[in-house]
């Protein structure tokens, strides 16, 4: 798809997008949002970004093979569940909490790095699958 | 509307049974999305209807009070809705390469490995 | 004493141990096998005059206590009489086997099996929990599998160990049954401790499932009519196995579990007169059938059969006596069975051949052997001065003193014996005696071990038949508790002239006279198979294949290879089962009120769903069907805007471009729709498709109607802010109540990321297409 506007409005709308998706990544806990949704339209976005520009440039962009998003979210998710055995010996995905609010975000715990590994992997699936696919037609 | 909604989810199930009793792998897979919307909203409307009421707890409240959408069912079918998009790509994935090997796209010829004999 | 727990489990650490010997090196210290039944019979032996006093040896471990399940062992002077058959036949026949099956590819495997078959048994009668006996119990079935199909490249081996496994598998249920039941009931698994609640054993109204089960149990593991042809079957197997499995102990395990639970059934009568009757009628059976048999083998299985019949009646009899006479019984035969088989192993291992009408004349290559096989057979006939002349008079004293219909019992023991006179001639000496059939050709002269085993176990027969006061000691101390009121049995040779020694003269003349004039042939054995379609083991049989065939043709009909048929059938199925409920009884109301209620929007988004939907069904084009897909799909992400479910339209409308993107990708480059169905096919489908519709929107409304249980909501809604810190109470359910479901979600993802990455990418060499 060679468009200009396309083109044009692809490579400011991306940047906004993924902080969009970081946006409601972090407001998830209290508003409607989450890592599913953050990460949909971050992986949104970059697809975006690669009809208008083509594929191996969204690639240059991405710099690492989207598939790794995936592992990396795993772990996240799984350390941030493991923690309570191993910090406090609670048990099994027990959230923790950081006494204190912090500014835009609120409070900070163990659900986020669960949320930010759930958004990794999403991302990670999305973009693999969209972009193996576009490859291989 | 509860009503209506309950036979729009009679109307969705039919459609996707219909597609996918169809012989074409094309039409099997968008009978398997559209079935996909109808269990959607039959567990959607499971909960109960309520309108412009989202599940979120008031920011000077502490917990959720009065009328609000049951918020059980919409975790199930966020769920559900992400799992069925890595259902969706896997199986049509699977369509393309089975075109590409076998060289059709009717059911019916890809039977072969169940026969008893 | 934890050294009775490691006793119990060393044959299995043994086995483990021998897996890691290997076969090329296991072949060099063969003989090495036998020191574990050695060692064991020795420390059984060791322990005897303790136990015989009265002390009895317990070992109580905590496995699975929430289920009852302990490793609870217990020694007393039943448990111990079976140990030392089990290590002391055991001992012979490993030594046996070293040189029965030297050199065999699979020699190894054998003594893996047999020494865990050891185990299990020691287990077996050992065990004081009832649920750790039946483990044991599968375990020797399980074993016996293996064994009798060691020849497993011969399907007529493989058959035989299928129905003995599914016969004697069907008693484990039983037994397992009855476990349980009894265990439920008395509050107790410890098999000693069920005693002291006899009134569950002795009049209760689960009693007679008690009774069922038990003997379902027993009588299939030894072998009582009608289940007991599964043990001819079972003779497949090396000889040693059935000498070991099939004739001195598994086949007594049923022997052993009902003398376990005689006290506690006693005083049912209903469960002595059921073991007279089956015993006695399975001896007769079995005795005749003796008759008809021409290989050794067989004969010896039907007089096993005919000897377990035996027990079996004795128990029955339920006196002191008999019981007494029944355990010297367990003796005696063990002793002789054995021999006999062994001495028959060496027959075929040395001629080649164990058929009965072409064997004769071997006493000159093979004199040790011959002598083993007379004594053993004149033990097996009960001649003086045998250990089984003194089980034979035991048989008639009990049978003559037996409180119903003395003549009767007896007439059948001595009808019984007089066959078992007959099979034991025709085994241990008719090979020997006569003129050597030229067919025969030269017998070389067997390894000392394959005669001297079989001789050492007759001559235990005439030992014990001079000296029965080695018997006798284990009855010094109450054997079961139901001998408490007797005083010990006095065992010996001469009782002076009596009823019972005239019946003893006449069963061994009649038996000789039998064994001179009747010569078995296979002309005799094929008259008989004539009625072999009414045995029960072709009615099983029959049974068998039927249910076969019909699986096979349920299979055809239902599993055709057809995915629409599948979902016919379902559909059809459901909406014909569930949906005649309510079709017949609708419960709906749709009344005007609720359209006036309707919104422009709702009609606009209702509108629009079935607009996109007939779209999608009924295009022609892929692409259409495709955006009528699509559309659908933000229709429903305004459904979920509407009523509160912000997160899901959000989701709904990402996922929804997605899903779209990837068929443009896709489908693209799929054919066309092919014109595949015909009208009537679709008309068809349209019924099906629209009936399960309607069913299922009835459904619906019926539900609706109901008033929903809320009470998982109500939980989330009040904890999640003061549990889980959050106010967006659907994501609080995904990150944290129901945390671990999404970590699975993500994982299930992942694994369909990598599918589509490894379908696409990796390509099959041209070798592997």
């Amino acid at each position: 798809m060679k468009s200009v506007i396309l083109n044009t409005v692809s490579k400011t709308l991306l940047p906004l997008l993924i902080l969009f998706s970081v946006f409601v990544l972090l407001r998830g806990h209290y508003l409607p949002g989450g890592g599913f949704i953050g990460g949909l339209i971050a992986a949104v976005a970059f697809i975006l970004h690669a009809f208008a520009n083509g594929l191996t440039e969204t690639r240059k962009l991405l710099r690492i093979h989207p598939g790794f998003l995936i592992p990396v979210g795993l772990l996240l998710a799984v350390i941030s569940a493991l923690a309570p055995i191993l910090v406090t010996g609670e048990p099994l995905m027990t959230g923790l909490w950081h006494d204190k609010d912090i500014a835009i975000l609120g409070k900070i715990g163990s659900a986020l790095f669960f949320d930010t590994g759930v958004y990794l992997v999403v991302i990670g699936v999305c973009l693999t699958i969209i972009f193996t696919i576009s490859e291989s037609v | 509307m509860e009503i209506l909604l309950a036979i729009m989810t009679g109307v969705l199930y039919a459609a996707g049974i219909y597609l996918i009793l169809r012989r074409s792998l094309v039409k099997l897979i968008i009978g398997i999305v559209i079935l996909g919307n109808g269990v959607n909203l039959l567990i959607f409307l499971m909960g109960g209807l309520v309108k412009e009421r989202p599940p979120l707890i008031p920011e000077d409240g502490k917990m959720l009070e009065g009328v609000f959408a049951d918020p059980v069912p919409q975790a199930l079918i966020l769920t559900a809705i992400v799992i069925s998009f890595g259902l969706q790509s896997f199986a049509i994935v699977l369509i393309k390469r089975a075109y590409k090997v076998l060289k059709t796209d009717d059911i019916d010829t890809l039977n072969k490995t169940d026969d008893i004999t | 004493m934890t050294l009775f727990l490691y006793v119990i489990l060393a044959p299995f650490l043994f086995a483990i141990l021998l897996f890691g010997i290997g076969q090329q090196n296991f072949k060099r210290i063969t003989l090495l096998a036998s020191i574990l039944p050695i060692a064991l019979f020795g420390y059984f032996l060791s322990l005897t005059p303790t136990v015989i006093n009265g002390d009895v040896l317990t070992s109580f471990t905590e496995w699975v206590p929430s289920l009852g399940i302990n490793l609870d062992f217990r020694l007393d002077n039943l448990a111990l009489l079976f140990s030392l058959l089990i290590t002391g036949v055991g001992s012979i026949v490993f030594l046996y086997t070293s040189q029965y099956l030297k050199g065999h590819p699979k020699l190894l495997r054998f003594y893996i099996f047999l020494t865990v078959f050891m185990g299990a048994m020691i287990g077996l009668v050992t065990s004081n929990n009832i649920l750790t006996l039946f483990i044991f119990w599968e375990l020797t079935s399980i074993s016996s599998f293996f064994l009798i199909s060691f020849n497993n490249t011969e399907a007529s081996s493989r058959k035989s160990a299928i129905i003995a496994l599914t016969i004697t598998g069907l008693g484990g249920l039983a037994l397992l049954a009855f476990a349980v039941l009894a265990g439920e009931l008395t509050g107790t698994y410890s098999i000693a401790e069920m005693l002291q609640s006899p009134e569950v054993f002795a009049n209760n109204a689960y009693t007679s499932y008690l009774i069922l089960f038990l003997f379902l149990a027993a009588f299939t593991k030894s072998a009582q009519f009608p289940f007991h042809f599964w043990l001819p079957g079972a003779m497949k197997a090396p000889t040693p196995v059935s000498t070991y499995l099939h004739s001195a102990t598994m086949v007594k395990a049923g022997i052993y579990l009902l003398l376990r639970f005689t006290p506690h059934f006693n005083g049912n009568e209903s469960f002595f007169i059921i073991l007279l009757f089956v015993g006695g009628f399975t001896m007769l059976y079995a005795a005749i059938n003796t008759l008809f048999k021409t290989d050794l083998k067989g004969i010896l299985a039907y007089s096993t059969i005919g000897a377990l019949g035996i027990i079996v009646f004795l128990i029955g009899i339920g006196t002191a006596a008999s019981i007494t006479a029944a355990i010297v019984f367990i003796v005696v035969h063990a002793l002789y069975k054995a021999s006999l088989f062994l001495v028959t192993g060496t027959i075929d291992h040395q001629a080649g051949t164990r058929d009965i009408t072409k064997l004769g004349g071997l006493r000159k290559a093979l004199l040790p052997l011959a002598i083993a096989g007379f004594i053993a057979a004149l033990s097996s006939g009960g001649f003086p001065p045998t250990i089984g002349f003194i089980g034979k008079d035991l048989i008639y004293e009990s049978t003559l003193n037996a409180s119903i219909n003395p003549t009767l019992l007896t007439t059948i023991a001595v009808i019984t014996n007089i066959f078992m006179v007959f099979a034991g001639l025709i085994v241990g000496v008719k090979p020997f005696s006569g003129s050597k059939p030229e067919s025969l050709g030269a017998i070389k002269k067997p390894h000392f071990i394959l005669w001297l085993m079989p001789m050492l176990l007759a001559a235990l027969s005439l030992i014990f038949g001079l000296f029965p006061q080695w018997v006798e000691v284990l009855f010094t101390h109450q054997i079961t508790p139901l001998l408490t009121s007797v005083e010990s049995p006095h065992l010996a040779i001469w009782h002076g002239f009596n009823l019972i020694l005239l019946l003893s003269a006449i069963t061994i003349i009649s038996g000789i006279i039998i064994y001179f004039f009747w010569k078995p042939n296979h002309r005799k054995e094929q008259q008989i198979k004539r009625i072999e379609y009414l045995s029960p083991r072709s009615i099983s049989l029959q049974f068998a294949q039927l249910f076969h065939n019909t699986s096979y043709f349920l299979t055809r009909v239902f599993q055709n290879g057809y995915l629409r048929r599948y979902i016919m059938i379902i559909l059809v199925l459901l909406t014909l089962v569930f949906g005649i409920h309510i079709f017949i009884n609708p419960r709906i109301f749709l009344s005007l009120k609720d359209i006036k209620a309707l919104n422009w929007n709702e009609v606009v988004i209702l509108f629009m769903m079935l607009i996109s939907i007939l779209f999608t069904v009924f295009t022609k084009s892929r692409l259409t069907a495709i955006a009528g897909m699509g559309v659908l799909g933000y229709t429903m992400c305004f459904i979920f805007v509407f009523y509160g479910a912000p997160d899901l339209a959000m989701t709904q409308f990402s996922i929804d471009t997605l899903t779209v993107i990837l068929f443009v990708l896709v489908v693209y480059r799929l054919p066309k729709y092919l014109k595949l169905s015909n009208p009537t096919n679709r008309i068809r489908d349209g019924i099906i498709a629209t009936s399960f519709g309607t069913f299922l929107a009835f459904t619906i409304i019926e539900i609706m109607n109901e008033t929903p249980v809320k009470s998982t909501t109500a939980f989330y809604a009040e904890n999640a802010y003061l549990l889980a810190k959050g106010k967006n109470v659907v994501n609080v359910i995904l990150v944290d109540f129901r945390g671990f479901d999404t970590m699975i979600e993500v994982s299930v993802l992942s694994i369909a990321a990598i599918g589509v990455f490894a379908l696409l990418k990796l390509h099959l060499k041209k070798h592997e297409k």
